[in-house]
């Protein structure tokens, strides 16, 4: 039983603090759909996604009316496509439509896996099939891709990463006239995961079965609005009303994954323990640093402050779901928060500190606007710096930066929706051109080696 | 099923008549009414069990969702699986 003062708080939540199931995100194999030519493999997959995904939407949108608890994205993740179509690599596109527009017409935002995985080496096909990505970003609205270029197990792969300096200033300037929106639907990952239900990283891995159903929570909000009750506590007692916040906000999120898996007759993956902000006011990990005590994030001591908020909601979500996956923990995009845009917006946040906070937070420099005429080799030093941090620290790091065509510190640019806007930030001027040209294989750390 | 009505609003006369009214023409039982008044505030909350009632659970929640409206208050029905998940462990 639950109290009168318990429904009070959660319908609170709901509707002034922002509390929502951010994203109901179903895994789908495409390996079954393989056939001996592109098209007939992209007609596969796309009556493949059709048919498995059909109720999602709908399902997603009663149980929202049913709890009372916004569903904000219904999402689909396939298995990585450059695995589908490594028998006609160059043609991997012909896929890449058939799922935009199986993503559209089922009416989600957005569909990951356009993906690949060269974590060790880069294969013939997969070189093939990077070389088509910022084409298929270009000419899709829904589609997004991820490239993993490094593992702790198995180093990273300068190769790669020199690769995807060159297609992230690609697709920025095939998508130009839009700012390089196609940049904010591209991750170039370190320890990639294969359940992460979040976009744009999302994909289904090939460990994963047939179809799975993955949840990601969110509720910064609500986290922020605890802090503000205790505005003298220590950190550890701070750390525990975060804690007991994350459990709640989790417990929703796994009757609402256990429910969804039940009515689509899919198994339930994993809960993905996240603090998702949007650029919503009220709905910031900015400001939940701020309320901990910071004037400004990006400040000394934002490290410390995003470590234990990170940790808190690991172990308050930990005990609330059965299985826990993704990349669970705090995100710090800049353009999807609107406290990090206040503080980039008055230069209180630069890229070196953002770096250091994904040392202990859950993902990586995410939804960065970088001036146009950065040079596609410092993007393959950023990617490289994160990666590095990835792999020694075993954990999953991202990059998704965009080099906006035209533009230069100072300026701003908006994406719209859920994507946000972000003022231009500088990056160091040094060139990193003779370090990434060395490629090769950075080896993997000793710590790798455990068996 | 055991489910929550909660309803809020500016207070007026009848608000008690017009919900417990609605929902027994949809064979709503109701277990428990606690309710309140903060100043002008009206905030009531019924645990309800929908087992007996004909109509669909999402169509009933927006029914009365509509209901509310008509007479000015926010009228919500939730599924309680939500309340006991997020406060008991």
């Amino acid at each position: 039983m639950f109290t009168s003062n318990q429904v009070l708080e959660t319908i609170e939540m709901i509707e002034k603090e922002h509390l929502d199931i951010r994203t109901v995100t179903m895994g789908i194999s495409l390996l079954p759909c393989i056939r001996e030519t592109a098209e007939k493999t992209a007609a596969e997959v796309y009556s493949r996604v059709m048919k498995r995904a059909e109720k999602l939407v709908p399902t997603a949108e009663e149980l929202s009316r049913e709890f009372g608890i916004p569903i904000v994205n219904k999402r689909v993740s396939v298995t990585p496509v450059s695995l589908v179509t490594a028998a006609f690599p160059d043609e991997s596109g012909k896929v890449g439509q058939a799922l935009d527009r199986a993503a559209r017409e089922l009416g989600i935002d957005f569909l990951g896996g356009y993906s690949a995985l060269v974590h060790k080496g880069t294969a013939d096909y997969e070189e093939k099939f990077l070389a088509t990505i910022p084409e298929v970003l270009a000419s899709t609205q829904r589609l997004c891709a991820s490239v993993n270029v490094g593992s702790s197990r198995s180093g990273i792969n300068m190769d790669a990463v020199g690769k995807m300096g060159e297609i992230v200033k690609e697709t920025a300037a095939l998508t130009a006239k839009d700012g390089g929106i196609g940049c904010c639907k591209l991750v170039v990952f370190c320890n990639a995961v294969e359940d992460n239900p979040f976009m744009a990283g999302a994909f289904h891995g090939v460990g994963e079965r047939d179809a799975v159903i993955n949840v990601g929570v969110s509720g910064p909000g609500v986290v922020q609005h605890a802090l503000k009750f205790v505005p003298d506590a220590d950190l550890t007692d701070a750390a525990e009303v975060i804690k007991r916040t994350a459990f709640k906000i989790t417990r929703a999120g796994q009757l609402i994954a256990k429910e969804a898996a039940k009515r689509l007759n899919v198994p339930f993956g994993i809960v993905d323990l996240s603090l998702a902000p949007t650029p919503a006011r009220g709905d910031s990990v900015a400001h939940i640093l701020e309320e901990l005590g910071l004037s400004v994030v990006g400040c000394h001591g934002t490290t410390a402050a995003l470590a234990m908020l990170n940790d808190a909601v690991k172990k308050g979500g930990v005990m609330a779901s059965s299985r826990v996956g993704g990349l669970s923990g705090a995100f710090i995009p800049v353009s999807e928060d609107s406290g990090m845009i206040e503080s980039a917006e008055r230069g209180g946040i630069t890229i070196e500190k953002l770096e250091a906070m994904t040392c202990v937070c859950s993902v990586g420099l995410d939804m960065i606007a970088l001036p146009g005429d950065t040079p596609a080799t410092t993007i393959s030093a950023i990617i490289a710096d994160e990666a590095a941090i990835g792999m020694v620290n075993n954990k999953t790091t991202a990059v998704r930066v965009i080099p906006v065509p035209g533009k230069n510190v100072g300026d701003e640019v908006n994406f719209g929706g859920l994507l946000g806007r972000a003022p231009v930030m500088p990056v160091h001027g040094g060139d990193a051109s003779r370090f990434i040209g060395r490629g090769g294989l950075i080896p993997a750390p000793i710590h790798s080696f455990k068996n | 099923m055991r489910a929550v009505v909660t309803v809020s609003g500016t207070d007026r006369r009848g608000i008690i008549a017009k919900v417990s009214g609605f929902l027994y023409e949809k064979g709503v039982n109701i277990e428990d009414i606690s309710q309140t008044i903060l100043g002008e505030q009206f905030a009531m909350i019924m645990m309800v069990d929908v087992t007996e009632s004909n109509t669909e659970f999402s169509v009933l929640a927006q029914e009365l969702e509509d209901m509310g409206r008509s007479i000015g208050m926010t009228v919500r029905l939730q599924h309680g699986a939500i309340f006991d998940a997020m406060h008991n462990v």
